[in-house]
Parts: C-alpha cells; sequence; structure tokens
C-alpha cells in the first residue's frame, strides 16, 4: 500500500538509531500544536476583517471568535481520549502524519473561513479538525519517548510537552510579522497568515513524522540495567487502557492533574490583570504584558525542570512538592499585594507557573509507573479529560469570585485575595488524592502475552 | 570515529538545530518583551 511507510512496522530503528532523535521529533510536532497558546494574535484583526481600520456591526465579535479556541481545547481531549488507542496500536508515525493533515488542514480550512467570511467554516477547522490535529499531536509521541528513555522517562515526555508550552513563544511573533506582509489598505491578511503557518507546520509534523521511530523489541539503552527490586509504585506489569478506567489510581491521578491545572489555568488567563490591580500605579499594561510573557517562559522551564526532576526524586515526591509550596506560594500572594512587593508577587507566580507546567509534563512518566508502558499514551489521552474540565473551572472560578468580591465592594487590590485562598484549598484537596495514590492491584495487569507489542 | 557514529551525529545536529533555533528565537522574542516589566 503506498502509505504502508506508515505501519508501526516500518517505522522500527535500525541498528545503531541514537535514542536523541526522538524527542526533536516529538518537538516537531509539539511546537506547531503548541500554537494553539498563541491563537488569541487573531482574535482582535478578526473582529476588522470587512471594517479594516475598526469593526463594523457585519465584523465578528471577541465573543464570538473565543470560541474558536474553546472548541480547539475540547476537541483536543475529546480526540485524545476517543483516538488513544488507536494512536497506541497504529504507532507514532501513523498518529503525526494524521495529526499533520489535520492540523495544517484545519488551517486551510480557516483560511476559507475567512475569505468568504463565513466563521462556522472556522469553528470546524480549527476549532474541531485542528482541535483533532491537537489531541492526536500531543499524545503521538509519548510512549514512544518512554520506550526508548526507560532511565529518563520524565526527562523524555518533559522534552515533548516542553514543546507544546514553547509553540507558542515562535507562533506568536510569526503571526505578528505575517499579517502585515499581505494587509493593504483594503485587506487584512489574516487567510494567508492561515495558509503560510498551515504550510509550514504541515512541513515540520512531516518531518518529525520522518525521524521517529520505535525501538526494536527487547531494545534497552547501553548500560541500563532496571532495578533488581522493582520501586513499589513502578510497576513493571500493563494495564489495559479500558481497565486503567476501572482503577482508582487513574481516577485519583485524574484529580491530581485537574486540581493542579485548576489553579493555574484559573489566574494564568487573569495574569496580566491581575498583576495591574494588586499593584496599581506599580505594573502598568506593558509591564503586565512582559509579566505574561515572563509567566510563559516559566511555564515552559517548568515542564522540563519538574519531569527531569521526577526521575529522580519519583512523581508521587514531585507531585508533592506542586501542591505542598503550591498551597503556600497561593495563600503568600495576597501578603505580596498587602505589603506592595513586586518581586515577591513575580517570584510567587514563577514558581507557580513552573509547577504548572511541571504537572502536565510529569503526569505521562506518572501513568507509566502506575500502568506500565504498552498503553501508556492511550491512558494519557484519556486523562487529558482532566485538562478540559480544568479549563471550563478554572477561569469560571477566579472571574466568579473576584466578580462576587467587587459587586460586594471589595477593593479592585484585594478582590484576587479569595481566589488565591480557594486555589490553596484545591491544592490541599489535591495533596490528598497524591498521598491516598498506591500500586495497581495485580488483578489489573495484562497477561504476557495480551502486554507483549505486536508490529 | 565510526560512519554509523558520524552520521547519527550530523543527524543529531541538523534534528535538533530543526527544532532548537526557532524556540531559541521564540524565547529570545519574549524574554526582549518581559523585560518591560523590569523597566
Amino acid at each position: 500500500m503506498a502509505l504502508s511507510f506508515l505501519d508501526k512496522k516500518h517505522s522500527i530503528a535500525p541498528p545503531g538509531y541514537s535514542r536523541w532523535l526522538i524527542p526533536p521529533a516529538a518537538l516537531c510536532v509539539h511546537l506547531c500544536i503548541g500554537q494553539a497558546y498563541a491563537f488569541s494574535v487573531f482574535n482582535l484583526p478578526m473582529t476588522k476583517l470587512l471594517g479594516i481600520t475598526q469593526s463594523t456591526p457585519d465584523d465578528w465579535k471577541l465573543t464570538d471568535l473565543g470560541w474558536i479556541f474553546s472548541l480547539g481545547i475540547f476537541f483536543l481531549g475529546v480526540s485524545a481520549a476517543l483516538l488513544g488507542r488507536w494512536v497506541e496500536e497504529g504507532g507514532p508515525r501513523q498518529a503525526m502524519f494524521t495529526a499533520a493533515l489535520c492540523w495544517s488542514g484545519g488551517f486551510v480550512l480557516s483560511a476559507i473561513g475567512v475569505y468568504i467570511h463565513n466563521l462556522w467554516v472556522i469553528y470546524f477547522g480549527y476549532g474541531i479538525l485542528g482541535g483533532f490535529g491537537l489531541g492526536i499531536g500531543y499524545i503521538s509521541p509519548v510512549s514512544t519517548l518512554i520506550k526508548w528513555f526507560p532511565d529518563r522517562p520524565g526527562m523524555a515526555t518533559g522534552m515533548a510537552i516542553m514543546g507544546f508550552g514553547g509553540g507558542a513563544f515562535i507562533a506568536s511573533p510569526l503571526s505578528v510579522w505575517l499579517m502585515p506582509q499581505f494587509t493593504t489598505a483594503t485587506h487584512v491578511g489574516v487567510a494567508e497568515t492561515f495558509l503560510v503557518m498551515g504550510a509550514i507546520y504541515f512541513c515540520f509534523m512531516m518531518v518529525g513524522s520522518a525521524i521517529v521511530r520505535i525501538p526494536p523489541p527487547g531494545w534497552k539503552p547501553e548500560g541500563f540495567v532496571p532495578a533488581a527490586e522493582p520501586k513499589k509504585l513502578v510497576t513493571t506489569q500493563n494495564v489495559f487502557v479500558y481497565d486503567a478506567l476501572k482503577t482508582p489510581q487513574f481516577w485519583l491521578i485524574w484529580w491530581v492533574l485537574c486540581l493542579n491545572v485548576t489553579a493555574g489555568i484559573g489566574v494564568l488567563g487573569q495574569a496580566s490583570a491581575m498583576s495591574q490591580e494588586m499593584f496599581p500605579g506599580q505594573v502598568t499594561a506593558a509591564a503586565a504584558a512582559g509579566f505574561v510573557g515572563l509567566m510563559s517562559l516559566f511555564n515552559m522551564g517548568g515542564r522540563f525542570f519538574w519531569a527531569s526532576t521526577s526521575d529522580f526524586i519519583g512523581r508521587k515526591n514531585t507531585y508533592f512538592i506542586f501542591f505542598a509550596l503550591g498551597t503556600v506560594l497561593y495563600a503568600a500572594v495576597p501578603y505580596t499585594g498587602a505589603i506592595g512587593s513586586v518581586p515577591l508577587f513575580v517570584i510567587c507566580y514563577a514558581v507557580i507557573f513552573s509547577m504548572y507546567g511541571g504537572g502536565f509534563a510529569t503526569v505521562p512518566a506518572y501513568l507509566r509507573d502506575m500502568f506500565g508502558t504498552r498503553y501508556v499514551g492511550a491512558i494519557h489521552g484519556l486523562l487529558l479529560t482532566a485538562w478540559s474540565m480544568a479549563g471550563i473551572f478554572g477561569p469560571v472560578l477566579v472571574n466568579y469570585i473576584r466578580e462576587y468580591n467587587i459587586t460586594h465592594g471589595v477593593e479592585k487590590a484585594q478582590a484576587y485575595n479569595v481566589t488565591m485562598y480557594v486555589m490553596a484549598v484545591l491544592l490541599v484537596i489535591g495533596f490528598l488524592c497524591n498521598l491516598s495514590l498506591k500500586a495497581v492491584h495485580e488483578r489489573h495487569h495484562m497477561k504476557l502475552e495480551e502486554a507483549e507489542d505486536f508490529i | 570515529m565510526s560512519d554509523d557514529a558520524s552520521g547519527n551525529g550530523l543527524k543529531l545536529v541538523l534534528a535538533w538545530g530543526f527544532v532548537g533555533i526557532p524556540l531559541a528565537w521564540g524565547v529570545i522574542q519574549t524574554l526582549i518583551n518581559a523585560l518591560k516589566l523590569f523597566q
């Protein structure tokens, strides 16, 4: 068959293939789909497609455009949960290729939607088709990286997931540079920018799909000797993807991720406004934008730092740090506002956001420790529904509490205090969920012949 | 150095450069913007 090169058996690494080629393959995908975090740069230009210099009544509203990103993240969770098993069994090359088609296809459809000025085409293009590209692309390299790096699974998946955080750093300035290249006095160059970005992303993701390889059966890194006595919370067995759902461990990790993300994502969207309102006169709009950029850097760096650290201190201990330190820092934020210390506020948030990113990046290795390598990508896909839930809960919680406080006469500078304490309580609950985690009962383990990879 | 090792070395430089250069560019752009916080 013409597409047989995408098969799992055609992507087995030849002897001598360097495992250090796999993280860049994964990054090729994650750096592209990470663009989702930078989609907001298109929002304002897309409200002036007809009016050019200012919005007309027929132009799209910001509230309507906000749905594009929300749909994308929603379908990220849906596709990762529904297609995780297909991704796992079909191999990373097929998954990356499919993700490239969906992701770049989403951009092409969105360009058509902009050209004919039909928002539904963009909802379908970027939101649904692109959302599937996001979900498939996000989980596609996870189990492959873990198989190549049995000695450092946290570091390996941390590198890939760091790329998702870093994708916005490339996409944002690239979009801002591309749009004026196609903009004239009578036209806003959004459609052309979508087409160019779709083409770039397709090429970039295809390179990842071409480089990626799975290790031959039984392969181990040179000099790697598995621990003689397996650690209590690191299994050598495998759990079938849908059997994982029947274990309390899956749901405890689900809450661990959901609560960690809820706390972070809630304040992430409000970081700019919060810094200005908590420090009126001290933090300007430009400085607040700088603050958001700095937090994004810590979000990205934390993904690599914490996931790598978890290889040494263990996954459970890493999450203990997230929840314990996070509780203290969230509770300390109102104090930084009260004493007017911007540097202390920035330090608190830098650590908080590094742990927010770290939570995403450490979870695949946590799942591998609990459920084994065989279906870790698919189980990770199911777990991403926690992200979708947190994406709704976090911002709603922060916005609702802030509004409630302000309408009840609380000054803007103090309006976030209750929010911070609520977030700290959420982290205490997360701490207890993490504390409750024990090894998966052996009745959930797959039989040896079921667990062997078919290639 | 064997052909295998040198071939792998070149592939590694190309692969890491392919993803590392755009990422480094993006990080530098973000850092430049972030500096406004301290001005």
